[in-house]
């Protein structure tokens, strides 16, 4: 395939709102009609670079191929692969690109999917890099907010916790900014604010958003809750870490005053920020939208590579 | 004091005071044969003040370079002892290896011998973002 006319996932913005509506539809069609796709990558190859671990993402996009009739390979950790030794992203990428049809990496430095397709002979899915961008992620959230709700637009996301290095904050905001009439609510500490890039682009975007740090006061105007964690190994001072990650904390007292059709999302893991006595509520969604991403996975997987399901 | 005009050369001008010892490392003018003359705090009726510098041969100038250092700059081709041809230089579209991400978690902090390449985002705020990992840059 010549290299210009590769698909790659490297921003959530690479997909257009028509193209994230049709591989919505594709996944609602996985969901209802899966021995329709069973065979669809048959013969054909992932491979999951993985140079920081990840053990829910990792498995969801194998998952995803192998529910397709596809096969998979590749490594869970920079120390399993060649990069221990010094090989560069661009030659990994090069390497692979020989071996498998399309390919979903992770990377600890941000930007390093911009390289691997650079240099790639085969679609790209950045399935994250640093604190920087998760669109596969985003893609799960837009399609969970919209089995639950129905529309992706006119509505109040609360986005709590780790907004500074939370990269699936920063896409599903780039996301959601494109549909109408959403405004955000953004709650956290002071130390973890949204960076002003994002917030710059709030404002040029014209959306509607209040930055406050009590969960409680947010919460009866939210019609999502999306909760982070705060990530230990986005800081380079531990003591920074420990004074804030128990900043927030999700419980069955604090959601008396929200609405009873609030959809709490988590892009998990989850440590401590939502009580487990949350999980019996019904508002709870993080648990299904593990499920939806692997359906929106298929769906990217398939668009990627240009495979139409055939019909039953 | 005085300092002959050029022949056949270059003369850079409306430098920003204090600017040319700056642009004429970066342009690697010392390894020249030719004379270049350096000359700073110039009175300007625009700026108060300005430098200019002088090189007696047309060479290849990378004028997004200039761009980058002072958007002000004026470049001036004059062959035998005419002006022939005057450039403006302008804030580049895209910034190749001038600048360097200082975030320390972009892929251009590991990986070896990539470019580092900067997008004008707004040309207003001279603002650049990294094509990696979109760190805004302000020029100053």
């Amino acid at each position: 395939m010549q290299r210009d006319k590769i698909r790659n996932l490297i921003s959530i913005t690479d997909l257009s709102v028509d193209e994230i509506d049709e591989l919505i539809a594709t996944a609602n069609d996985i969901e209802k009609n899966p021995e329709k796709y069973q065979d669809a990558c048959a013969h054909k190859q992932l491979a999951t670079l993985f140079f920081e671990p990840s053990t829910r993402t990792r498995l969801s996009f194998e998952s995803a191929m192998l529910s397709l009739g596809g096969q998979v390979l590749g490594f869970s950790s920079a120390n399993s692969s060649s990069a221990s030794k010094g090989e560069s992203v661009a030659d990994t990428i090069e390497v692979v690109g020989n071996y498998a049809d399309i390919i979903a990496m992770r990377h600890p430095k941000e930007g390093a999917p911009v390289i691997a397709a650079q240099r790639a002979s085969v679609p790209i899915i950045n399935a994250g890099d640093g604190g920087h961008f998760h669109p596969t992620q985003t893609l799960t959230d837009l399609l969970t907010i919209s089995r639950k709700k129905g529309r992706l637009s006119d509505m109040t996301i609360g986005l709590c916790g780790d907004l500074k290095f939370g990269r699936t904050v920063h896409s599903l905001i780039e996301a959601t900014l494109r549909y109408k009439n959403i405004s955000y609510v953004l709650i956290s500490p002071e130390e973890l604010r949204l960076p002003d890039y994002m917030l710059d682009m709030l404002s040029e975007a014209g959306a509607r958003y209040e930055e406050i740090t009590s969960l409680e006061e947010a919460m009866p105007k939210l019609d999502i809750l999306y909760m982070t964690r705060v990530q230990r190994e986005r800081f380079f001072n531990e003591e920074d870490y420990v004074r804030l990650k128990d900043t927030y904390v999700l419980t069955l007292e604090k959601l008396e005053n929200a609405k009873k059709d609030l959809v709490i999302m988590h892009p998990l893991p989850r440590v401590n920020e939502i009580s487990v006595k949350v999980d019996e509520d019904e508002r709870a969604c993080y648990f299904y939208q593990t499920l939806c991403g692997k359906h929106i996975r298929m769906a990217l997987i398939l668009f990627l590579l240009g495979i139409k399901a055939k019909e039953a | 004091m005085n300092i002959d005009g050029v022949n056949t050369g270059i003369v850079l001008d409306h430098i920003k005071a204090g600017k040319s010892m700056e642009i004429y490392e970066y342009l690697g003018l010392d390894k020249l044969s030719s004379c270049v003359a350096i000359i700073q705090n110039v009175k300007s009726a625009k700026y108060g003040k300005k430098d200019i510098i002088k090189i007696d041969e047309i060479i290849d100038l990378d004028l997004d370079a200039l761009g980058y250092f002072d958007s002000n700059i004026t470049v001036n081709y004059i062959k035998d002892g005419k002006l022939v041809e005057k450039k403006h230089a302008e804030l580049p579209e895209r910034l190749t290896d001038v600048i360097k991400c200082k975030n320390p978690r972009c892929i251009t902090s590991t990986e070896q011998e990539i470019p580092h390449v900067f997008e004008l985002v707004d040309k207003e705020k001279k603002m650049y973002r990294c094509i990696y990992c979109d760190t805004l840059v302000k020029l100053k």
